[in-house]
């Protein structure tokens, strides 16, 4: 009969969870661990805990086996597990708290030291040395060897990249009557490049792994040409107020993906290209120097032209290397 | 049955000895030791989380087109097969997004509870003679932590972690006279470096730094066992030369093992419930892209706040820039930073002249200066950190952004020197005050022998008065 089956398991079960064997404590004084009276509610409390624990892993069991279509499947999860666990940890503390005998024991610290085992150590190495006649001499060839050993060792760590040399730095994909073009590789024409606004733009033909390069990417603005304060060296760089700047902050390397319009004038401060990483700011009329924030040197500017059929042309090179500052920013110009 | 199973072990690995010492060696019962605890138990479910990942995580940066029907926005999208990997393993693969953020939350908690154990162990002096090793392995765990959550951050290659990579390379490029030659043998070339960067990367994440954090932890964990915990002196027992604790089993191991499960048990409950770094809303990385109000995770925090309080200069002599601005906040910053960890016991003793044993804990107030100059140090890493969340407050209180780095600029400076002279004051005070309640406990105890003396008190235990 089942139903007899039934309650049979739950008797036994029920033997189980509140019967408990009577044990006659060992005579104190012979004992590791203090004897301390039972607490048998506390036994059931971690009894009650720990099967609350395994339901909750059972139930991440099905949910990560039958839950695909719930609405908040990760959260389920997380909550599943989560509880099995905590309801764990909350088990082993009743059980730290009342079930284990709670004792604190005294004991002397380690000695500070050991001056016999030090004296022995000492000799043992001392002494086992007497034969040499040139102890020094010995050890120098000793390191001296493990040392280029070990050099031997690191030195095919050099052909992780080049460690001397620049070139990479320098170059750019800039030539002369190079076409800016946008995202998708359409031509940029002057008429398209309005004032208030910022454009994205990179060298005509470069593929998508060339357009990641630091010198490839500009941000292209147009500034009315009467606000134009470019220094005598960057005149010419401008196409009748566009101007093409390095997309790369020159102080940690993010993209200036921030252009400060001033909307409101006069009483909104100067247009600015400001990176949003650390907010470097650029002032774009007067040839990308630095008006706030942590960048030591003027964004690089990319001299432009306008051709016959309208479209946006550079004319050369950026006037300086792209990207964050580093040794030799200063020492060479951009190539190539 | 018991004495059967420890025969057979001991039989096989004569360890009875050792075993027993192990049973019972002693835990002083503080809960600010357990921090420690919390950060290793952090690091087991970043160890086991993060093996999970590996499994579906790819180490390539080819560019690939998004097609997960999973995830409309993205559709159609060139991204890495890095970042590919990462959305698939975050919204397609079953329980993926709860492993991935309990991971992330681990790494967030891991160095909170490092940071925590590192001012209890610095307030309390414990890292006195004889525990230096411990501490400067416990600093060094600390600096290797910080670059292994960065690495990891950094891996995923979305938007935000492109855009911390680029500005660490650029930290990396500002070292002076290396800083080119450095980076351009690191990354092999030029940012974003060749299909060669990622595999280091990922290599370095999942096994070099692990190994390296796994390896200190261990002689971490048995420098403690062997020169025994530290204690507190709260009860008369405890001395220098005795200590008392409570044994690892039975009395402290449901108390360990429960904090290890409960550790688990919150991360997952994190993991599951507070959502962090949802990489798909991010979208991926591209040298060109970037995105305005991006913070780091919070232990990168100081850093950013150190970058951006730096004025505009490169420190350059005739066409060769010495310094490039990142390494102030970048490099420096954290070089003195840690430093001064490293070097705080050696400086300690020079100017104390302290060279005793010590395995007594000192109260903050027990050592006024070292106490200020702590408080000192964090409140100035924890000012360039506010620092690094002004634009934050400038989105969210309207106060000028330019307005707020010019008062950082100069409270960064001042304001640690008022907390510590504060803190010293402070210190001091409490112990006048204790002082003052020793000396009324003195008297009134004397005051009383007299009177039981003359008979006009029956005799008690005068020792009952102190409290």
């Amino acid at each position: 009969m089942p139903l007899s089956r039934i309650r049979n398991a739950m008797v036994s079960g029920l033997v189980l969870l509140l019967g408990r064997r009577r044990r006659r404590p060992r005579p104190e004084d012979t004992r590791m661990v203090p004897a301390m009276p039972p607490d048998p509610a506390a036994e059931l409390v971690v009894l009650g805990l720990l099967g609350l624990s395994s339901l909750c892993a059972l139930g991440f069991i099905l949910i990560y086996a039958f839950g695909a279509s719930l609405p908040a499947e990760t959260q389920l999860l997380g909550i599943a597990i989560g509880l099995a666990f905590l309801l764990f940890a909350a088990a082993l503390v009743v059980v730290a708290l009342r079930l284990v005998p709670t004792e604190e024991v005294a004991e002397e610290y380690p000695p500070h030291e050991h001056p016999g085992e030090q004296q022995v150590i000492a000799e043992v190495i001392d002494e086992s040395g007497t034969r040499l006649t040139r102890a020094r001499l010995f050890k120098l060839g000793l390191f001296g060897a493990g040392g280029t050993l070990g050099l031997a060792l690191l030195a095919p760590a050099v052909s992780f990249g080049p460690l001397f040399h620049v070139g990479d730095f320098l170059r750019t994909p800039w030539r002369r009557g190079r076409r800016l073009v946008d995202e998708n590789g359409r031509p940029y024409k002057a008429s398209d490049i309005e004032e208030n606004d910022f454009y994205l733009a990179f060298p005509e033909g470069t593929s998508d792994v060339e357009k990641e390069q630091m010198a490839a990417s500009l941000v292209v603005i147009r500034l009315p040409v009467d606000q134009l304060r470019l220094p005598p060296r960057l005149k010419g760089y401008d196409a009748h107020g566009i101007l093409a700047y390095s997309r790369i902050c020159t102080h940690a390397g993010c993209a200036i993906t921030l252009y400060r319009a001033p909307l409101f004038q006069p009483d909104e401060p100067r247009p600015a290209l400001v990176c949003p990483c650390h907010y470097s700011t650029f002032d774009p009329a007067t040839g990308g120097t630095v008006t706030f924030g942590p960048a030591g040197r003027d964004l690089p500017l990319l001299p432009v032209y306008v051709d016959s059929r309208g479209y946006l042309r550079a004319k050369g090179n950026f006037d300086g290397p792209v990207g964050p500052s580093w040794w030799g920013v200063r020492m060479w110009k951009a190539q190539p | 049955m018991t004495r059967r199973a420890v025969r057979w072990v001991d039989q096989r690995t004569a360890s009875a000895p050792l075993l027993r010492k192990a049973l019972r060696y002693l835990f002083p019962d503080h809960w600010s030791f357990l921090l420690g605890e919390v950060a290793l138990y952090a690091f087991v479910v970043l160890v086991a989380t993060g093996i999970y990942l590996t499994f579906f995580f790819v180490d390539s940066t080819k560019e690939v087109v998004f097609h997960g029907d999973y995830y409309p926005p993205l559709y159609g999208q060139k991204m890495s097969e890095a970042y590919a990997s990462v959305v698939h393993l975050s919204l397609a693969v079953r329980a993926g997004l709860l492993i991935r953020q309990t991971h992330h939350w681990a790494a967030n908690v891991f160095i909170a509870a490092i940071v925590l154990h590192l001012f209890r162990i610095f307030f309390t002096g414990a890292y006195r003679k004889p525990r230096e090793l411990t501490y400067w392995l416990g600093v060094t765990m600390l600096m290797l932590s910080l670059l292994e959550a960065y690495l990891g951050y950094s891996l995923v290659d979305d938007l935000m972690s492109g855009m911390g990579l680029v500005i660490g390379y650029s930290v990396g490029l500002s070292l002076p006279f290396v800083g080119q030659n450095l980076m351009n043998w690191l990354f092999d070339g030029m940012f974003p470096g060749s299909p060669r960067l990622w595999p280091r990367m990922y290599i370095a994440h999942v096994l070099i730094f692990p190994i390296l954090i796994g390896l200190l932890l261990g002689a971490h964990l048995l420098l403690v066992a062997m020169r025994h915990h530290t204690q507190f002196r709260r009860k008369k027992a405890q001395t220098e030369r005795t200590i008392l604790g409570v044994p690892a089993f039975p009395g402290q191991a449901p108390r360990s093992i429960g904090l290890m499960v409960g550790t688990a048990g919150l991360l997952f409950l994190l993991g599951g419930l507070v959502q962090i770094n949802p990489i798909w809303l991010w979208g991926p990385y591209h040298t060109y892209s970037s995105t305005n109000g991006a913070q780091p995770d919070w232990y990168l925090g100081w850093l950013i706040g150190g970058l951006r309080l730096v004025p505009s200069f490169d420190f350059t002599i005739g066409h060769y820039t010495v310094v490039p601005n990142p390494f102030w906040g970048g490099a420096a910053f954290p070089l003195v930073v840690f430093g001064f960890l490293y070097l705080w016991p050696w400086l300690e003793r020079r100017f104390t002249g302290d060279h005793a044993f010590h395995n007594l804990l000192d109260r903050p107030r027990d050592a006024p200066v070292r106490t200020a100059i702590g408080v000192g140090v964090i409140s100035w890493v924890f000012l360039v950190f506010l620092a690094g969340a002004s634009d934050r407050v400038n989105v969210t209180f309207g106060i000028g952004y330019v307005s707020q780095i010019w008062v950082y600029r100069v409270v960064v400076w001042v304001l640690p020197v008022v907390f510590g002279l504060v803190t010293w004051w402070t210190c001091k005070e409490l112990q006048a005050s204790e002082v003052v309640v020793r000396e009324r406990h003195a008297a009134e105890s004397e005051a009383r022998l007299a009177r039981m003396r003359r008979g006009q008190e029956p005799p008690g235990d005068p020792g009952a008065l102190e409290v």
